[in-house]
């Protein structure tokens, strides 16, 4: 019973992975650190995940202090942010989030604020999306691990 | 009796007598009064006479005589008293006024002489100042003239109008007859007759130059008067009625432009004069005046100067003429031979592609075809084919690497490679045809040669190849020696200076062949293409002659230089080339210390133990770069900064991954950094790999030129790290990572 518990989880797993890639939710970037998780780095993804989604909410909260005022918009700062978001999104393969990045990047060059500030929603609104989705995940994976099984490996491509 | 009108005569016959005495003194009486009369009436009309108390005097002393004489007339009878003392009053009157205008006029009379000469005085002087006045006018007149020729003459730069306009002028100033200009021909041996104010069209008459009436003209500035018959002067056909006039002859120097010196009047060293020639009206009898003649002279030099302007100005127009001319034509060249270029490189880009395909396949299946059965015939058949298709290729490269090398587009692959190896493997690929002609064959390796060393490998390798191959292809008997060492000092040519730097040196290949040698004559032209020596022994060889082109071309791309040396005809020649190859020191000091570092078979798969550093900024990709690196087995120390990756870097890391996403160059200075610090130890310096956002040209580029091994795209990948760290660890450099 427990095995097909199993196989039911791991094909719900597998669905729901297949589905964040095809929604460009992830990308290649995220297979590649699943394949760096092995049974001396169990935790590795899951790990630099949080530390991801860390990172973005500690960069989105400096971001939207320097957007604030209208008058006074410290444009380098914001640039940098972005420029380390997009750093760590590529890292991880967050794709989308990624993809706002680029934007708003864009928008910073050009010093448009209020540009600014929807990219900065809009990242805001991804990384969030993004942090349940991969909750999701990682709560499917453990109860994989629960019910005795391993976790499978997807191919995507 | 008769009786008379007169006065009644109461005397006697000799009354008449006294009647005449009575008539004349009535007469002087008469004439007395009346010429004081006169003198008064007219010296009163005269405004100037400056003797008028003389003239009082004077006619006081008449009018008294006048009536002395009239009361005379009372006297000749008897009569009273008051008759006789008048008279005697009138009398002594007289005599006093008599005496007095006798004793002025002793002072008088002198002076009214002198006056007289001064008269005369003055009436010459008046004449003098007369003439003079009239010269002044005529030397003004002169002047004016002078000027009013010089505006006419100056006001064009046309030396026809010039010429022209001088004559024209100077017949209408001075009312000549003819006037002509004879100006030397290009030989300056003759006059020709140029210009002539009646004539329009004046035929060509020449005359000699060294005429003695010319020279008389040439030898001094001033107008010369020349006879009417002399050959320059004989400018109409004569008809003997006239009596011709005079003739002046002036000469104008015809000056060049060396002779302007600024400040200077030029001197007047100039060989070429012309003759102007001036002639007054026939039959007029006018002479040639001192002024006239000055207004010829300064005339003459006048026109010299405006001629010289002119001549100035044609020239420049010439000038900038032909270089006008000049650039359009090397305009044209340039479009032509930049259409040229373009055309070959087009050329040359389709022949490679379309030459080579067919080429290959010609070659892979011919040697298919060789592995396949065949009888030895078509064995036969299959190698020459073969053996034609290689030639015919290595034929292609050669003329098509030729052409690169001559624009410049070829550039060297570097790499590291065993030189050892590397004069071992050429040795191995000439030594059967060495065997066959019995020309043994030596390699002589220097100690201190190093043996990795960094260069391009493949075209070292032509370059030693054709040499020796030379060497053997033209030695008939005896042997050839190749010996490669380290060149610390130049001693050949003088403006290449080997100056070994720490990371390179210069290897030096001298390939001695006894053979057939060379003519020192022919040593330049060794090196260009497709020149052979016409010997016997090179007729026979074949070859295209690019192949020793193409060495010194490489050779010099390797920063070195190639020459021959030979004793002359059948006496052999050495030639010797010199190229700069970097020292791969990791591998050599691997070499020397006798460790291990890198073992000989690459590995692929497993970095265990290996020490590498990462530094990135962005804690994400620091973790990511990190997993990746750990799960490849390796250990990984992590920073964050410059400052702390230079602190943190030692001689035990292999590998450095250093992020360079952020814009500018500061990750950059981090690579040159680490060469300092690692220069200055003796420890080989660890491996520098980037991790960047792109791999684009500039970016690989940049890296060269900081110094980095290699660069990997982000975000990485696993096989990419693990690509670049086997290529990285095996002794070979690229500076590919995608």
């Amino acid at each position: 019973m427990n095995t097909i518990v199993v196989a039911q989880l791991q094909r719900q797993f597998q669905d729901y992975i297949v589905s964040l890639y095809q929604q460009g939710f992830l990308d290649n970037q995220f297979s590649e650190l699943r394949k760096l998780q092995d049974e001396g780095t169990p935790d590795f993804v899951a790990e630099v995940v949080s530390l991801f989604f860390d990172d973005c909410s500690k960069l989105i909260n400096t971001m939207s202090i320097s957007l604030e005022r209208p008058d006074n918009v410290d444009f380098k700062q914001v640039d940098s942010g972005v420029h380390q978001l997009k750093g760590s999104s590529s890292s991880v393969g967050a794709r989308r989030v990624k993809n706002v990045c680029i934007s708003f990047k864009e928008c910073c060059d050009v010093q448009n604020r209020e540009g600014c500030l929807r990219c900065l929603q809009q990242v805001d609104y991804e990384y969030k999306m993004l942090k349940t989705k991969l909750q999701d995940l990682f709560n499917l994976e453990k109860q994989i691990l629960q019910a005795g099984g391993t976790i499978p490996q997807v191919d995507i491509n | 009796m008769e009786v008379c009108n007169c006065i009644e005569p109461q005397w006697p016959a000799d009354e008449l007598l006294m009647k005449y005495q009575y008539i004349s003194d009535f007469f002087i009486a008469i004439a007395y009064f009346s010429i004081p009369l006169e003198l008064i009436y007219f010296v009163k009309k005269s405004a100037v006479f400056p003797y008028r108390w003389v003239l009082v005097q004077f006619g006081a002393f008449i009018v008294l005589c006048g009536a002395t004489h009239l009361i005379n007339l009372w006297t000749f009878t008897t009569h009273s008293r008051t008759v006789a003392l008048v008279m005697t009053t009138a009398k002594v009157l007289t005599a006093v006024v008599s005496c007095a205008t006798a004793l002025m006029l002793v002072h008088i009379i002198p002076d009214l002489l002198s006056v007289k000469t001064r008269e005369l005085f003055l009436k010459n002087k008046a004449a003098e100042l007369d003439r003079e006045m009239g010269l002044i006018r005529t030397q003004e007149e002169t002047g004016r003239h002078v000027r009013m020729l010089t505006h006419e003459i100056r006001s064009t730069l046309d030396r026809h109008t010039i010429l022209k306009t001088t004559l024209v002028e100077l017949g209408r100033t001075l009312a000549l007859e003819e006037c002509a200009l004879w100006m030397p021909t290009r030989t300056g041996l003759e006059l020709q007759l140029s210009y002539t104010l009646r004539h329009q069209h004046p035929v060509e008459y020449t005359v000699p130059i060294q005429l003695p009436v010319i020279n008389q003209v040439f030898g001094t500035s001033r107008a010369v008067k020349i006879s009417p018959n002399s050959p320059v002067a004989r400018l109409r056909p004569v008809s003997g009625k006239y009596m011709l006039g005079e003739v002046v002859a002036v000469r104008v120097p015809l000056l060049h432009l060396s002779n302007f010196q600024i400040n200077d009047w030029p001197e007047l060293s100039t060989k070429r004069y012309a003759l102007m020639v001036l002639m007054l009206p026939s039959d007029s009898a006018r002479q040639w005046h001192v002024h006239e003649l000055e207004l010829v002279e300064v005339v003459a030099d006048q026109v010299a100067v405006a001629l010289s302007h002119a001549a100035i100005l044609e020239e420049s127009m010439r000038a900038r003429d032909l270089l006008m001319e000049q650039n359009v034509a090397l305009d044209l060249a340039r479009r032509e031979a930049e259409t040229a270029i373009r055309a070959r490189n087009d050329f040359l880009a389709v022949m490679n592609h379309e030459m080579r395909t067919p080429m290959h396949a010609i070659i892979a299946l011919s040697s298919l075809l060789q592995e396949t059965e065949l009888t030895p015939e078509q064995r036969l058949m299959v190698e020459t084919i073969l053996k034609s298709s290689n030639l015919l290729a290595t034929l292609m490269n050669d003329v098509l690497d030729l052409s690169r090398l001559e624009d410049g587009s070829l550039q060297l692959e570097l790499g590291t490679f065993n030189l050892h190896t590397l004069f071992r493997e050429v040795l191995n690929l000439i030594k059967p045809i060495a065997v066959v002609k019995k020309l043994p064959i030596t390699l002589n390796l220097a100690p201190d040669l190093p043996e990795f060393v960094v260069g391009d490998e493949k075209r070292l390798m032509q370059i030693i190849l054709n040499i020796v191959g030379n060497a053997v292809k033209f030695s008939k008997q005896g042997s050839i020696s190749v010996t490669a060492l380290v060149t610390k000092s130049d001693t050949r040519a003088a403006d290449f200076f080997v100056v070994p730097t720490g990371s390179h040196f210069y290897l030096r290949v001298k390939v001695k062949d006894s053979g057939a040698g060379i003519n020192p004559q022919d040593i330049p032209k060794i090196f260009t293409k497709f020149a052979q020596t016409q010997s016997l022994a090179t007729r026979s060889s074949g070859g295209s002659g690019l192949g020793l082109a193409i060495s010194k071309r490489f050779v010099n791309l390797m920063e070195g230089n190639i020459w021959i040396e030979s004793d002359g005809l059948g006496k052999g020649c050495t030639a010797i080339f010199d190229v700069k190859l970097g020292i791969s020191e990791r591998s050599n000091e691997s070499k020397q210390s006798g460790i291990p570092k890198v073992p000989a078979i690459p590995r692929h798969s497993n970095f265990t133990g290996l020490k590498v550093l990462v530094m990135d900024e962005n804690g994400v990709s620091r973790m990511v770069t990190k997993g990746l690196l750990v799960h490849l087995g390796c250990e990984v120390t992590t920073v964050s900064s410059n400052e702390e990756c230079l602190r943190v870097v030692s001689h035990e890391h292999k590998v450095v991954f250093m992020d360079v996403c952020m814009p500018g160059v500061e990750n950059y200075q981090i690579a040159l950094r680490i060469h300092e610090k690692f220069t200055k130890q003796r420890h080989q310096r660890p491996l520098l790999v980037a991790l960047s956002g792109n791999t684009d040209k500039s970016t690989k580029e940049k890296c060269m030129s900081f110094g980095l091994d290699g660069v990997l795209l982000k975000p990485v990948s696993l096989d990419n790290i693990r690509d670049v760290l086997s290529d990285l660890l095996e002794p070979r450099v690229l500076y590919e990572g995608m």
